[in-house]
């Protein structure tokens, strides 16, 4: 993981204290090659660009247009067209946000549960309003829809770990706690996603699997001609269960 | 009505803090219905699921076995599994991701080989960090457990899987939504027709979509066969179904229960499920199904979690979750909210969704606010039946998806049950519950 950029409301400078010198590309060779791994994954380069937007923002903590201009190479469509896409999803960040960010849902059921009112504590208590991120880079307060863990209202997520049920109390504690970083084990700064990496995958090339599918779908086939048969012959519907076949 | 006590069908491993590891998961039967199905011809096991007249759990209740008939003439190229829960109030898949992946990889692999689908994208919401975690730890471990990827369990079938997160679009539970941002694009349903990706999905494939909770089914299904799913509920609802209780209740939770033999009132009052409303107020109204659903009264407390029975009564029962709301609840704040939520969640594409949505939202704000005026309640109304020509139910629909037509429900049944509220709002300026 690379240092963390400042959060400030216009464009920063990328990876402050990176190496003067041009490189070519913005993000680090590890995820680039973690970059190559995912796009592998799919039939078609464009579905890893999400994905790739969340392994930027790893990276960075959010997404830097140095960033988008990469994934855009790597999945062969224009940065302007990855920016265009980033910007429909509420979790990709085109701008800097903090170390933290903390949601807090007001929809209908947390605001059943008192929802507004810890939201109105919140922005006082940060002294920012929602969307807002506080002078030190540590929070960006969001109001956030559903988090769909409604038992527990109000829900507060913080980097996308749900925290349980706050209270105004609760929740300054719980800033002072990511603040001094006592949470830092279980929650990771704002951009890591998934800590759990893909260890397997299907190690054939793509036209042998391609063979087997048409292998199966004729197998297929047979099998429906053969019931087909079977079923005219008799007269009735052959609804077989267990392994021998047939099916409706 | 008795609360019955059926098979725990998905949340059987739930009482173990481990449940989500694969150690806990073998030693509760897991992956015998995999074994079991790979020993059957693909047809057997759809027909099967056909048999169990599985209704989808996403939201729109169509029968699973039915949306795979539509594939079965020609080979299906991919399986999409729905993971995008966002319908407000609505936290099953949650649970079900989190705490049981498994049982949902184990499903999604029967389902790939009755389609006989040799890659599967799992679409798991992005903010469902410790989810997303969990499934890619399973992946990896079914992978390594023989269950996933060549030649599984020696059967000849091979099959990848593949964890796709999302980034935060509530409308990416639309499937065709959800296929174009499976695509890398941004969030837009696809016109229809066609009404289902079966013929034209994923790449312009034939592609299934099929919901969590679904899939979450299927072990059980091809353990202990489709009729003894049937034999579980009523009429066309079968089985069990998770039920999502929020609001004011004591006990807010997921309830796995029998379809149709439980009613709302059980649900919401009996002292093992709701345990009622807390401060021992009474009940206002209640949601039947995600805030998409026309609201319930008290009077409508006794019937049945039913597809069909809801639907008779004028609302749905959706993606099964229910929010009850008590007498102090001011109905003008409560369907302001959820009007803001669709504003906010519109993609854009339609008019009527874009703009009505947009107005509807500041119209509530100011008669929450103490702004409104007394023509205000028919301007609601008429731009509600710019949105959905009629106001009936189920909605007429103006846009391409059904987000549009789902945002007058709210605003509608507050109106028609809540009349005298909103006029205090307007003649005394102000929120009387504030």
């Amino acid at each position: 993981m690379s240092e963390r950029t400042t959060p400030t409301p216009v464009a920063a400078p990328r990876r402050a204290g990176a190496p003067q010198t041009p490189r070519p590309s913005h993000l680090s060779p590890d995820t680039l090659a973690r970059a190559r791994q995912v796009i592998g994954l799919y039939p078609e380069p464009r579905s890893a660009l999400i994905p790739l937007c969340h392994l930027a923002q790893e990276e960075d903590g959010w997404l830097t247009p140095g960033a988008m201009t990469d994934i855009a190479g790597l999945v062969g469509v224009t940065p302007t067209e990855v920016l265009g896409t980033a910007s429909f999803y509420d979790m990709l960040h085109t701008e800097p946000v903090g170390t933290h960010v903390v949601a807090v849902c007001t929809n209908i059921a947390c605001l059943l549960g008192g929802a507004i009112e810890l939201l109105e504590h919140a922005e006082e208590s940060l002294g920012v309003n929602a969307g807002g991120t506080t002078a030190d880079g540590a929070i960006t307060l969001e109001e956030a829809e559903c988090l769909a863990d409604c038992d527990r209202a109000p829900c507060v997520q913080v980097n996308h770990r749900f925290v349980g049920a706050q209270t105004p109390e609760s929740f300054d504690q719980l800033v002072a706690e990511l603040r001094s970083g006592a949470r830092s084990a279980d929650i990771p700064d704002h951009g890591t996603l998934i800590r759990v990496r893909r260890t397997n995958g299907l190690e054939a090339d793509r036209a042998q699997v391609a063979a087997e599918r048409a292998a199966m779908a004729g197998a297929q086939a047979q099998r429906s001609a053969a019931a087909e048969a079977a079923k005219s012959a008799s007269g009735t519907v052959a609804a077989t269960s267990g392994d021998t076949g047939g099916g409706s | 009505m008795a609360i019955t006590d059926p098979p725990k069908i998905v949340t059987s491993r739930l009482g173990h803090d481990d449940s989500h590891t694969l150690q806990r998961y073998l030693a509760t039967s897991g992956y015998e219905a995999l074994r079991t199905a790979l020993s059957m011809t693909p047809e057997a096991v759809a027909h099967e699921v056909d048999a169990a007249s599985l209704l989808g759990r996403g939201g729109a209740g169509f029968p699973a076995g039915r949306k795979w008939a539509m594939l079965r003439k020609s080979p299906v190229t991919y399986l999409v599994v729905n993971g995008d829960e966002s319908e407000p109030a609505t936290f099953k898949d949650h649970l079900l991701i989190e705490r049981d992946p498994h049982q949902l990889l184990e499903g999604v692999l029967i389902a790939a080989y009755a389609l006989q689908v040799t890659q599967v994208f799992i679409f798991i919401r992005g903010e469902f960090a410790l989810g997303l975690e969990r499934v890619q730890a399973a992946l990896n471990d079914a992978y390594a457990h023989g269950a996933v990827g060549r030649d599984i369990f020696g059967s000849g079938f091979s099959v990848d899987v593949v964890v796709h997160p999302g980034a935060g679009a509530y409308i990416c539970g639309e499937e065709t939504a959800l296929l174009e941002s499976l695509e890398g694009k941004r969030g837009f349903p696809r016109i229809k027709p066609p009404f289902f990706p079966a013929a034209i999905g994923l790449y312009g494939e034939p592609t299934v979509v099929n919901n969590v909770e679904t899939m979450s089914n299927l072990p059980w299904i091809v353990r202990n066969g489709g009729a003894a799913f049937a034999a579980l509920g009523e009429g066309r609802s079968t089985g069990t179904r998770l039920f999502a209780l929020a609001g004011h209740v004591n006990n807010p939770g997921v309830f796995e229960l029998e379809m149709v033999k439980t009613t709302f009132n059980d649900l919401i009052h009996a002292p093992v499920l709701g345990g009622g409303i807390p401060h021992g107020r009474a009940l206002k109204a209640f949601i039947p199904g995600g805030v998409s659903a026309p609201w319930f009264g008290p009077d409508q407390i006794d019937l049945p979690l039913g597809q069909d029975e809801v639907a008779a009564a004028g609302s749905m029962l959706g993606s099964g979750s229910i929010v009850v709301m008590d007498d102090h609840t001011c109905a003008v704040r409560a369907s302001w909210r959820i009007t803001k939520f669709f504003a906010r969640e519109s993609c854009g594409q339609c008019t009527p969704c874009r703009e009505g949505s947009g107005w509807l939202e500041k119209i509530m704000e100011r008669i929450e606010t103490g702004q409104g005026r007394e023509e205000d309640l028919d301007l609601l109304l008429d731009a509600c039946d710019n949105i959905a020509p009629g106001l009936t139910w189920p909605p007429q629909q103006t846009t391409i998806c059904v987000l549009g037509p789902s945002i007058p429900s709210s605003i509608s049944s507050a109106i028609q049950m809540f009349r005298d509220e909103f006029l205090v709002h307007i003649k005394e300026g102000g929120c009387p519950y504030a």
